[in-house]
């Protein structure tokens, strides 16, 4: 498998400041995906934003990884109510005019 | 540059302690952090104040200085210099002006500008901040895969327009909002779209719906006409003895699916059959013979 697009943990821990297990518990709890590519761990570069986000909820908030995966959920659960929102405003319209 | 209370910022007293600014800035940030307001820019204004206030209140030798001098505090040295001479030579004291108009002391920007890290927290590279926009544009505009170009703080910033994009709907440009912080990336814009629509065609999801009138001969009896699409006119055969109300679906006539090039909702038709009025003698007569062929 290619190293191409993936970003190895190790550079992660020291540009954010965070230790190896920061990113083995987000493994484990779900929040993000770690590979395994030549005995070394990576990151694929699209789930860097989502890396940054939960760096600054852990460090900014001091929310623990649970929490990061209910806050994360929820603004998911936020995210679609507005798109379903818009939608619904969208079909109202439809009535409407 | 205008006093700011760091202390109505994070609603506490000007007795609070060190554990009591913890508290509150933390409660404070919770609600109003950025990751957690997402496109909400009075969130994240908020969020700048509330930072502004816990650095400086949380920082004893500050707080003592913005106690004491309120909006000078940061040339508080300078100030007690210049009081020390002012004693000494009893001279005229002259005046020390703000030297910012940002609604931001510059203190808070040094210190997400690179400066020295404060407190053992560990400096987080932030991204900059989103920017919201909202762009009219009519139905048309988004019939069609186009490139548009708008002015964002002076600067052009061009991005594609897919064809089918909905009302309200958001499209995000990477790295054309505010600067990061502390050498982080910078900002996306997020543009809300609100279509207007003026056609004689209403949308809902991918499909396009009209109403197109039908004269009562060409309902009974059938035959051609020509009907306007989206994008031109097309000839329909009406079966005849037609009814009032009868929908058609023209398929792949209705409006672009979202990122989806060359696919195309559908075009409903309803059919609205307008009756003869201002009947001459000759008319009426021969409606009054099919009225009986049907009475009896």
């Amino acid at each position: 498998m290619s190293t191409k697009n993936f970003i190895p943990l190790d550079e992660l821990c020291s540009h954010y400041q965070v230790e190896m297990s920061f990113f083995s518990d987000l493994h484990e709890i779900g929040l993000i995906e770690v590979v395994t590519i030549k005995k070394t761990l990576y990151i694929h570069q699209d789930k860097i934003t989502d890396v940054e986000k939960i760096v600054r909820l852990y460090h900014e908030l001091e929310i623990n990884m649970v929490g990061i995966d209910v806050v994360l959920n929820l603004l998911e659960k936020l995210s679609s109510k507005e798109t379903e929102i818009s939608s619904l405003k969208n079909k109202l319209r439809f009535y409407e005019h | 540059m205008a006093f700011i209370d760091y202390y109505k910022i994070l609603e506490i007293d000007k007795s609070a302690t060190i554990d009591d600014i913890k508290k509150a800035y933390r409660k404070m940030a919770r609600k109003y952090h950025p990751d957690l307001n997402p496109n909400d820019a009075v969130a994240v204004a908020k969020f700048k104040e509330i930072n502004e206030a816990n650095e400086v209140l949380s920082n004893p030798e500050n707080r003592k200085k913005y106690d004491k001098y309120g909006k000078d505090w940061k040339h508080a040295d300078e100030l007690d210099k210049q009081k020390e001479q002012q004693q000494y030579n009893r001279s005229q004291q002259s005046n020390y002006g703000g030297s910012s108009d940002n609604d931001y002391s510059d203190f808070f920007e040094s210190m997400f500008g690179g400066g020295a890290s404060r407190g053992n927290r560990a400096q987080v590279k932030y991204k900059g901040q989103d920017l919201n926009a909202e762009l009219k544009l009519n139905i048309r505009d988004v019939y069609t895969t186009h490139k548009h170009t708008i002015i964002i703080n002076g600067k052009n910033v061009r991005f594609t327009i897919p064809a089918g994009l909905k009302n309200e709907q958001v499209l995000r440009i990477i790295g054309h909002g505010g600067e990061g912080m502390n050498g982080g990336p910078k900002g996306d814009l997020l543009i809300k779209f609100i279509i207007e629509n003026d056609t004689k065609f209403k949308l809902d999801n991918d499909n396009l719906y009209t109403t197109v009138d039908l004269d009562l001969y060409k309902a009974m009896l059938g035959g051609n006409i020509n009907v306007d699409t989206f994008d031109g006119n097309v000839t329909l055969k009406v079966k005849p003895e037609t009814q009032n109300g009868t929908k058609v679906k023209l398929k792949g006539k209705g409006f672009p699916v979202y990122k989806k090039e060359g696919v195309f909702g559908d075009l409903y038709i309803t059919y609205n059959i307008v009756l003869p009025t201002n009947l001459t003698e000759k008319e009426r007569a021969l409606f009054t013979e099919l009225s009986k062929l049907r009475t009896l």
